[in-house]
């Protein structure tokens, strides 16, 4: 439910770059983000759809890159990609870690004409 | 032509909040978010913190709700002042929202602003409100699996209230495992176990509470 607000802070984000640029139109809107949003991308994209009717992102093609949950363990030091129900280091086994990416959420660029 | 944008989506809200941890600040008032399923017991810990702070510390109260005032009016009883938020059917408070209410509480005859977040474990993560502290129930009945499902609430999380713990004899929650599998992400988060229904952990998690808003004015 949440991908509708953030949807629409994309776009309020996406329109004010583009209108610095003088862009007349939107033609590709890259995202990156974190497994651990939440963010569902099939939302962001039915959202966007209507949202952005009327706007010159209109029909902006949207890419998305989805960055896994990823950990380095304190024992170690190792990274790994934090598995579902089983939050230990799959080198030592520990279970003290840091969490170093999965939390993203932001444009990473636009295309525009 | 492509442009480089590298901007957080949520950045404007995140403005947002950072301007109302000032407002608050100037006014000396430590605000808490606290999130949790639905059920799981907000107003109930609301309630309890109220009563356990009468007379020492006064308390003002935001209720963010899909639609009823049910829980402001639970509240509203005790004499704490509290102003209502209707999301309309939106699944988490925001900066903007909270910016809002916030003219409407008088923040100068509070020290404490407890802001009760719409019931939803994945949704309030994502949007900060300009709190001090982000406090997280999580209730016996829902199971210990939660921290799995939605790790970046517990990994956001400053305390780890574990409610209901009275329903413990009744139910498989394995309250060791809980709190290992969250430390394991989660290194500074403060894990307490409580009951709204028998008051059980109650004072150690005012403690802490008022440890926190020592710290701030200090
Ligand atoms: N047994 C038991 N019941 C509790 C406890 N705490 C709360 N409850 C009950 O759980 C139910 C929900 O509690 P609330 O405090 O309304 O929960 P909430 O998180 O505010 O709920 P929403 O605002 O609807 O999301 C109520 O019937 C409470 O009486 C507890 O420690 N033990
Ligand atoms: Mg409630
Ligand atoms: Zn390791």
């Amino acid at each position: 439910m949440h991908e509708l607000a953030i949807t629409q802070n994309m776009l309020d984000l996406v329109l004010e770059q583009a209108k610095k640029a003088e862009a007349r139109k939107v033609g590709r809107i890259n995202l990156v983000i974190g497994e651990m949003t939440g963010v569902v991308d099939g939302c962001v994209q039915f959202y966007f759809g209507f949202l952005s009717e009327g706007t010159i992102a209109e029909k902006a093609a949207l890419s998305f890159t989805v960055v896994p949950t990823t950990a380095r363990c304190r024992g170690c030091d190792k990274l790994f990609k934090l598995k579902e129900f089983d939050w230990t280091c799959p080198y030592c086994q520990g279970n003290n870690m840091e969490i170093v990416a999965g939390q993203e959420l932001f444009v990473e660029s636009i295309e525009v004409e | 032509m492509e442009i480089k944008v590298l901007k957080d989506i949520l950045g404007a809200n995140e403005q947002m909040a950072e301007r109302n941890r000032q407002l608050l600040d100037s006014n000396q008032v430590f605000a808490v978010n606290l999130m949790s399923s639905p059920g799981a017991g907000k107003t109930s810990l609301i309630l309890e913190t109220i009563n356990r702070l009468k007379g020492k510390t006064r308390v003002g109260v935001i209720e963010g709700d899909v639609s009823s005032s049910l829980d402001a009016e639970l509240i509203a009883k005790q004499g704490v002042p509290v102003v209502q938020i209707n999301t309309g059917g939106g699944c988490h408070l925001d900066a903007n929202m909270t910016y809002s209410a916030l003219s409407n509480v008088p923040l100068q005859d509070i020290e404490l602003l407890l802001i009760e977040n719409v019931g939803n474990l994945i949704c309030p993560a994502e949007f900060a409100l300009g709190e001090h502290r982000k406090v997280l129930i999580s209730s016996v009945p829902e199971g210990d699996d939660k921290p799995f499902k939605y790790p970046l609430m517990f990994h956001q999380a400053d305390a780890v209230l574990i409610n209901k713990i009275d329903l413990l004899p009744y139910l498989k929650f394995d309250t060791q495992a809980f709190s290992q599998a969250i430390k394991g992400i989660n290194r500074e988060v403060e894990i307490f176990q409580i009951s709204c229904a028998t008051s059980q952990g109650i004072e150690q998690w005012v403690s802490w509470l008022l440890t926190q808003m020592s710290m701030k004015q200090s």
